[in-house]
């Protein structure tokens, strides 16, 4: 039996495993492959998307747990206001190196901006701790975020 | 590596240049143009009707910005306007484009002058054209922002209007073509964003992993944890009844780490299906003496190795011993650090087609070219069988140098004709199926005269190799400083024998080596009364010039970033405030000269707090751009610092790898990234590369920061709070 919930405003029905993560299912059934694989069992912040607008990980996250929510994900996450502030300051401060790890990254960062406007250090080392960077491009995340909300020094 | 060429020969059969079927839009071969009336001029540049210009980037893109940055090399040179260029990826085809690699910082040396001249060859076809349609000297006419001018008349022609006549000139010759004086660079040496970016903030598919082709099956690959080990038997045929499964293979493997090791492949519609089916494989496997190998072997050997006489000697110059009794001060001490994984974000993956005798593969790989003499020699294929494309890559910092997964695919590939495959690995076993950077121990000592002046060095190496050579990243060289400097001096090693793959990891052996060397020196200059900055100062005044490898280490290059380090943070020696230090550390690598200056602060419990680091560089006469090479050092001195601070350890137990994710592999996370200030300090020598030559100074900086904090000396890698609470 097909599964539905909505993915970026469209409704989505996804017949399967009801085990199979979220994030296989976007990028396998539904051919949305922005959201990336990274470790698989919650420990890298690469797979996150919005659940009904908060950040979770798309890898602990089956399809069974979908069921009616609403789902929001790198491919669409700019045409929220916060996510378009968030992209576009991505782009003024060219954060990405590899690239790989920051789609999770925009998502976290549109999630805690979305919750808290004008964000401390703290919290976005608290919101973001739970999102690695192989290349370690946290400088400009953190900039990034600061320029975003407005409190850029 | 070979010189770097673009030869005519390069350049003329760029016409004739085949492309093959595709299917993924960011590896678009150059000259196949999908608009007929595009013009290719050289191998690199395609004029477009609208007179925009396409660039091939050559080069595998892991984030180091090459993909950006060689077309910057190229625009310049064509001078048109940054806004007028569009980039592609080129296919992988060294006889045409030149060198394919992302490895040894070494992008820049080689493609400096190459990808300036291409840029350079295709303008002076262009004014040669326009020249010869207003019938004047070509020598009167100008260029900039794509069109041909003639100052003299106030004519002005578009290059795309003059793109089909450039393209009947004979190609100058690459030697002379005259290029730019650097005062009148207007790309180069300007911060250009990454030429991705877009893409990547918007989710599009760029990677390995995102590439789906019609009618493409996922595979997973169980191989021994032990490595080398081999397949007994196998429960296939459950495997095969599964929901979901596809195939189930055997893979007979070669036994070389770098090309094929047994194993058995899922293949499925789906990843996640194939994966979890491995959770019922069991494989009975050969692995007879292999399990013998394991870390708590390695160090048991490695401490009677150096309580004992070396094998071989590095270099042995002047008279060390009798300096040694003639000293009147000696230090002494161990150093050793341990086995690192690469972890990249991206997982190694592949994907690859075999067809009518033919392989079609989309790797990411850092060097491909070597990936399919591999494949080749592995599959018995002629290379010219095999098309290789580049994706973007999802991090390489030399996992990617080695190709054992394209070997993979390409041998499961092989046993499914027609059907595409993108083998993936799982963390664990990107984890688990490592070239790691080796293990290393160092039994150092040192002379010192009554002046307190360095007078000799000694260090036993132990380190990784079979028959007298040492293991893949795990050499130690001759040139190896302050050898070259210092009359007396004796590097000599021990191997010992194991069954890890090693490989290079960013910045090879110098991200291990300079931790022991600046660490053990710091200890050597305090023994002098000196701070580690002076005791540099005076070796470096030793000798003007070494030669090193493919260069020559100018010691006025490094006194200059020393000073300018020690000037930017106001350095006055190690002490801080109770509980903090500061520690300084220079190292040459990759041709480039860093010095580096660390504040640290040590809690009680032993956590290690870094509060700022001041980063100075010299990398040659022209920073080609700004923004990227912020970027790497950026990048370079936090994965060090995570190197050395967050638990990053590969064990090895039972002759198989204990860690498998980011639980038990930690990386670096936001924050404890340290703020930084970064100067570039420019020289009149060529530009060198800036991918690795920041990272291998931050971490002994770090540990002499700890030291000047608490008075303990951290000589064991990673550091950990019970080595500061004890
Ligand atoms: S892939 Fe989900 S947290 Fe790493
Ligand atoms: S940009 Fe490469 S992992 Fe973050």
């Amino acid at each position: 039996m097909a599964i539905s919930f909505t993915v970026n405003g469209s409704q989505r029905d996804v017949a399967g495993d009801p085990d199979k993560p979220l994030l296989w299912v976007l990028r396998e059934d539904l051919a949305m492959p922005g959201t990336k694989f990274g470790c698989g069992v919650g420990l890298c912040g690469a797979c996150t998307v919005h659940l009904d607008g908060a950040p979770i990980r798309s890898c602990q996250t089956t399809l069974r747990d979908v069921a009616g929510a609403r789902i929001t994900t790198i491919e669409a996450v700019a045409q929220t206001p916060v996510g378009k502030r968030i992209t576009q300051s991505w782009i003024a401060l060219d954060v990405p190196q590899c690239g790989y790890c920051q789609a999770g990254q925009i998502m976290s960062a549109t999630a805690l901006l979305t919750q808290t406007p004008k964000p401390t250090d703290d919290d976005i080392d608290a919101a973001m701790a739970g999102n690695l960077c192989r290349c370690s491009t946290y400088l400009r995340i953190r900039a990034a975020i600061k320029a975003a909300a407005g409190t850029g020094a | 590596m070979s010189a770097p060429v673009l030869s005519r020969r390069l350049f003329l059969s760029a016409s004739v240049m085949a492309g093959g079927g595709l299917l993924f839009d960011m590896a678009i071969p150059i000259a196949q143009a999908a608009d007929a009336s595009a013009v290719m001029l050289t191998a690199f540049v395609r004029i477009m009707p609208d007179n925009s210009v396409t660039i091939g980037a050559k080069n595998p893109e892991i984030g180091q910005g090459i993909k950006t940055m060689l077309p910057m090399l190229i625009a310049e040179e064509l001078d048109v306007a940054w806004a007028q260029v569009r980039i592609e990826q080129t296919v992988v085809q060294e006889s045409l484009y030149g060198p394919q690699v992302a490895g040894g910082s070494r992008a820049t040396p080689v493609n400096w002058l190459p990808m300036r001249r291409a840029g350079a060859a295709a303008r002076s076809m262009l004014v040669t054209a326009a020249a010869q349609l207003w019938g004047v000297d070509p020598a009167r006419l100008t260029t900039g922002e794509g069109s041909v001018k003639d100052p003299a008349t106030g004519k002005s022609a578009t290059y795309a209007s003059l793109a089909a006549s450039a393209a009947a000139l004979p190609v100058p010759d690459l030697e002379t073509v005259p290029l730019k004086a650097p005062e009148r660079f207007r790309i180069i040496g300007t911060p250009i964003k990454g030429v991705d970016t877009p893409a990547i903030v918007a989710g599009t598919p760029l990677f390995g992993i995102d590439l789906v082709l019609p009618g493409m099956l996922y595979a997973v690959l169980e191989t021994c944890p032990v490595f080398g080990g081999t397949i007994k038997s196998a429960n296939f045929d459950a495997i095969r009844a599964m929901p979901g499964i596809a195939h189930v293979l055997t893979i007979k493997g070669n036994g070389q780490a770098e090309s094929l090791f047994d194993g058995i492949a899922i293949l499925s519609e789906s990843w996640w299906t194939a994966n979890k089916a491995r959770d019922a494989l069991k494989i009975v496997w050969d692995t007879g003496t292999l399990t013998d190998f394991s870390s708590a072997g390695y160090e048991k050997a490695a401490s009677e190795r150096l309580a004992g006489k070396a094998e071989t000697d590095i270099v042995r110059a002047g008279d060390v011993d009798a300096r040694f009794s003639a000293a009147a001060k000696t230090v002494r001490a161990d150093y050793s650090y341990p086995f690192l994984a690469h972890a990249p974000l991206e997982p190694q993956n592949c994907t690859a087609l075999f067809k009518d005798g033919a392989l079609e593969i989309w790797a990411p790989s850092q060097a491909p070219e070597s990936g399919r003499k591999l494949v080749s020699t592995a599959l018995n294929l002629p290379p010219e069988k095999i098309t290789l494309r580049l994706t973007r890559i999802g991090g390489g910092f030399g996992r990617r140098l080695m190709n054992e997964y394209m070997v993979a695919a390409a041998a499961i590939a092989a046993q499914v004709p027609g059907i595409p495959v993108k083998l993936l690995y799982s963390r664990r076993d990107d984890m688990r199926r490592d070239f790691y950077r080796p293990a290393g121990w160092h039994g150092f000592s040192a002379a010192l005269d009554a002046k307190g002046q360095m007078t000799a060095l000694r260090d036993h190496f132990v380190t990784f190799g079979k028959d007298g050579k040492a293991a893949r990243a795990a050499e130690l060289g001759a040139t190896e400083l302050p050898a070259g400097l210092l009359p007396d001096i004796l590097l000599e090693q021990s191997l010992l024998a194991t069954n890890m793959p090693t490989g290079w990891l960013r910045a090879p052996g110098s991200n291990a080596l300079a931790f022991a060397f600046q660490a053990f020196l710091d200890e050597v200059a305090e023994a002098g009364g000196k701070t580690l900055p002076d005791l540099l100062r005076e070796l470096l005044s030793l000798k003007a010039e070494v030669p090193m490898g493919r260069g020559t280490f100018t010691s006025a290059r490094a006194i200059a970033v020393i000073d300018k380090v020690c000037a930017m943070a106001g350095w006055k020696g190690g002490k801080g405030a109770k509980g903090s230090g500061r520690g300084f550390a220079f190292y040459f690598s990759h041709a480039g000269y860093f010095a580096e200056i660390v504040d640290a602060s040590v809690a009680t419990d032993g956590s290690v707090t870094i509060d700022k680091v001041w980063v100075a560089g010299d990398v040659g006469s022209q920073i080609i751009n700004p923004l990227n090479a912020l970027h790497q050092v950026q990048g370079s001195v936090i994965e060090g610092i995570g190197q050395a601070l967050s638990g990053q350890k590969i064990v090895q137990t039972g002759g198989a790898v204990d860690q498998g994710n980011f639980d038990d592999y930690p990386l670096l996370r936001m924050p404890d990234a340290p703020e930084m200030d970064v100067a570039f300090v420019t020289s009149e020598y060529p530009p060198t590369g800036l991918g690795e030559p920041a990272l291998p100074p931050v971490i002994p900086a770090l540990v002499n920061a700890i030291y000047a904090a608490t008075g303990k000396r951290i000589r064991t890698l990673p550091i950990t709070a019970d080595m500061l609470t004890a």
